[in-house]
């Protein structure tokens, strides 16, 4: 925040730089304080013993600071599955919605063939079906494919939420690769696979990470099939485990906020080191898609 | 565009026409079964006498279609929905134009404006489930936002602000709104970023105070992205469950009941197969309607 005193052109000009700067500045931190004062207190009641949640008046840090909260949802195994659960799904649903969106978006960007468009109009499409209109024949369907309560069930619901977004970031992807860099290769006589896996694939890493890091919050974060789709506690995913704290004979608040904080780390982490491609990536599929 | 190559020898035409099919058919596969096939029975279901339930379910035309369009609940669920989706847009623009346009000056170094956009972009990142308990904490009368209301003098420390039915669709909203802006934020610094700088020279040229260069600047170059985002983020928030399921549950009675909860709890509250899957239907009908007037403009800009 170092402020520039060589360059200034007139006393009155910096004096109004400088106000404008204080003004900016004020700004920037009553909206960091809307955005982060809740998420403080998030992980402030996480440290507290749940009697003091309430305590009157609110304290910040208290001297019963403890992970015990956290300690309590590592070590009960009902509630760790909640989270190899949520890593499982997600895992799965990021690496297979990657594999089936690469073949096709390879399809849609290098060839043609009828039915492209309207195969393109249906994947386009289908983004705007409301969960809620599949929830109910998912239901039955799930029950009659005997995958109700399963992982393969949740995974294959999620693709469908995440295979267009993917398919068609990775087809805008490709389709800024020069078309003569696979072609080449496959004048040399290797097949169209080859040029997919061995030309393409390598040099979309970038594009391919930031489709795979929001397939994987997707995933992570769903709530609705996950509720209805699966039965058991030891199929639920972490947004419904949290739901299940809530539900029992009284509220752990603390509990249920340190497991939204742990709940939370792989997004974070995530969004932390992928920043710069997610951010490009999301806004120029808003500003161009 | 086209991928037909002349130099391809005859004999593999054949295969190579069949290649794509090859890669779509996983796609093509998925979409069938879980896309068309889904949304398939569910229209044929709000054609029956309630399904699932009854073993040999009766077609009974669109006696379903009258009796969820003329539930009073319906209506207020529209009516409600139509608020908090509507409040939720205007807010995420108003407040991810305001934070975006703080990000993109000049005046401060790049590294406080990236650490202030890290924090901005915080809210987005907490899963509905986790948003929705973080605020029922929050929120609870004995909370921390009504002790600090209560010590700036407004109010007397003990709103409920989930459970009165006059203050609960509005704290959702709000709920909403914190949690949905930084994707606004986002496309919009991008927007701004993208806005060549010697527009706003000219302007300034012509004389252009601030105030003008917003309005005749600024908001013109956005206003494609502006529109795109709010088509987009209404079509989003009216499908939004987990967190009104999750905070009031639609309630205190009907008080914050959505398309969504409505249509939920017609079916795994009420087992009412046949009536859930007609509304749903008609939300169907709604978000294409928005999906295609969202696709026009998309065109309209290439």
């Amino acid at each position: 925040m170092t402020i520039q005193t060589s360059r200034r052109p007139g006393v009155s000009r910096g004096t109004r730089t400088n106000l404008a700067r204080l003004a900016l500045l004020l700004g920037l931190v009553a909206g960091a304080t809307f955005a982060f004062a809740p998420v403080l207190w998030m992980l402030s009641s996480s440290f507290k013993p749940n009697t003091q949640i309430f305590e009157f008046p609110p304290r910040l840090v208290t001297e019963a600071f403890s992970f015990d909260a956290y300690a309590r949802i590592l070590t009960d195994p009902e509630k760790v599955r909640f989270f190899l659960n949520s890593y499982i799904v997600a895992g799965a649903v990021t690496l297979l919605t990657l594999l089936v969106a690469i073949l096709a978006a390879y399809a849609f960007s290098r060839f043609e063939f009828p039915f492209k468009r309207p195969l393109n109009v249906v994947i386009v499409s289908v983004q705007a079906v409301p969960p809620i209109t599949l929830l109910i024949p998912y239901f039955g369907l799930m029950v009659t494919l005997g995958l109700y309560n399963t992982y393969p069930g949740l995974i294959l619901t999620y693709m469908v939420f995440t295979l267009p977004y993917a398919i068609i970031m990775m087809t805008g992807y490709f389709n800024t690769l020069p078309r003569e860099l696979d072609e080449a290769v496959r004048v040399d006589g290797a097949g169209s696979w080859t040029a997919l896996w061995r030309v393409l694939v390598p040099i979309s890493v970038p594009g391919i990470v930031s489709v795979g890091v929001y397939t994987f919050m997707i995933a992570w974060n769903e709530y609705l099939f996950a509720l209805t789709l699966t039965k058991t506690t030891d199929m639920r995913t972490v947004p419904i485990g949290i739901q299940l704290l809530m539900g029992q004979h009284s509220y752990e608040w603390n509990e249920m906020m340190a497991m939204s904080i742990l709940g939370s780390i792989p997004v974070l982490v995530l969004f932390l080191f992928f920043q710069r491609f997610f951010i490009g990536g999301l806004a120029s599929g808003a500003v161009k898609s | 565009m086209s991928a037909t190559l002349p130099r391809t020898p005859r004999r593999i035409g054949a295969a190579r026409r069949l290649e794509p099919y090859a890669y779509v058919a996983p796609t093509a596969a998925l979409m069938i079964v879980l896309m068309l096939v889904p949304i398939a029975m569910v229209i044929g279901y709000s054609f029956l006498d309630n399904v699932i339930l009854n073993k040999d379910p009766e077609v009974v035309g669109l006696d379903n279609y009258i009796e969820v369009i003329t539930d009073p609940v319906f209506g207020t669920a529209i009516a409600n929905t139509l608020v908090f989706v509507t409040a939720s847009v205007a807010a995420h623009l108003l407040i991810g134009l305001a934070f975006a346009m703080m990000l993109n000056s000049r005046l401060l170094g790049p590294r406080v404006l990236a650490a202030f956009r890290g924090i901005f972009i915080l809210p987005w990142l907490f899963t509905a489930a986790i948003v929705a308990v973080l605020w029922r904490m929050l929120l609870s009368p004995n909370g921390v936002v009504n002790y600090l209301l209560g010590a700036l003098g407004f109010g007397d420390g003990t709103t409920e602000w989930l459970s009165d039915p006059g203050l609960a669709l509005g704290s959702v909203t709000f709920i909403n709104i914190w949690s949905g802006y930084p994707f606004f934020m986002i496309s919009l610094l991008a927007g701004l970023q993208g806005i060549p700088a010697d527009l706003y020279e000219a302007a300034k040229v012509d004389g252009a105070g601030p105030i003008q260069r917003f309005w005749n600047v600024t908001i013109p170059q956005l206003k494609p992205i502006i529109i795109s985002m709010a088509l987009l983020d209404f079509i989003w928030t009216s499908q939004q469950f987990a967190l009104i399921w999750m905070t009031t549950g639609g309630g205190p009675i009907v008080a914050t009941e959505m398309l969504s909860t409505y249509t939920y709890k017609l079916a795994f509250a009420k087992y009412e197969f046949a009536l859930a899957s007609t509304s749903a239907v008609l939300i169907l009908l709604l978000s294409m309607v928005l999906a295609v007037l969202y696709v026009r403009h998309q065109r309209a800009r290439d």
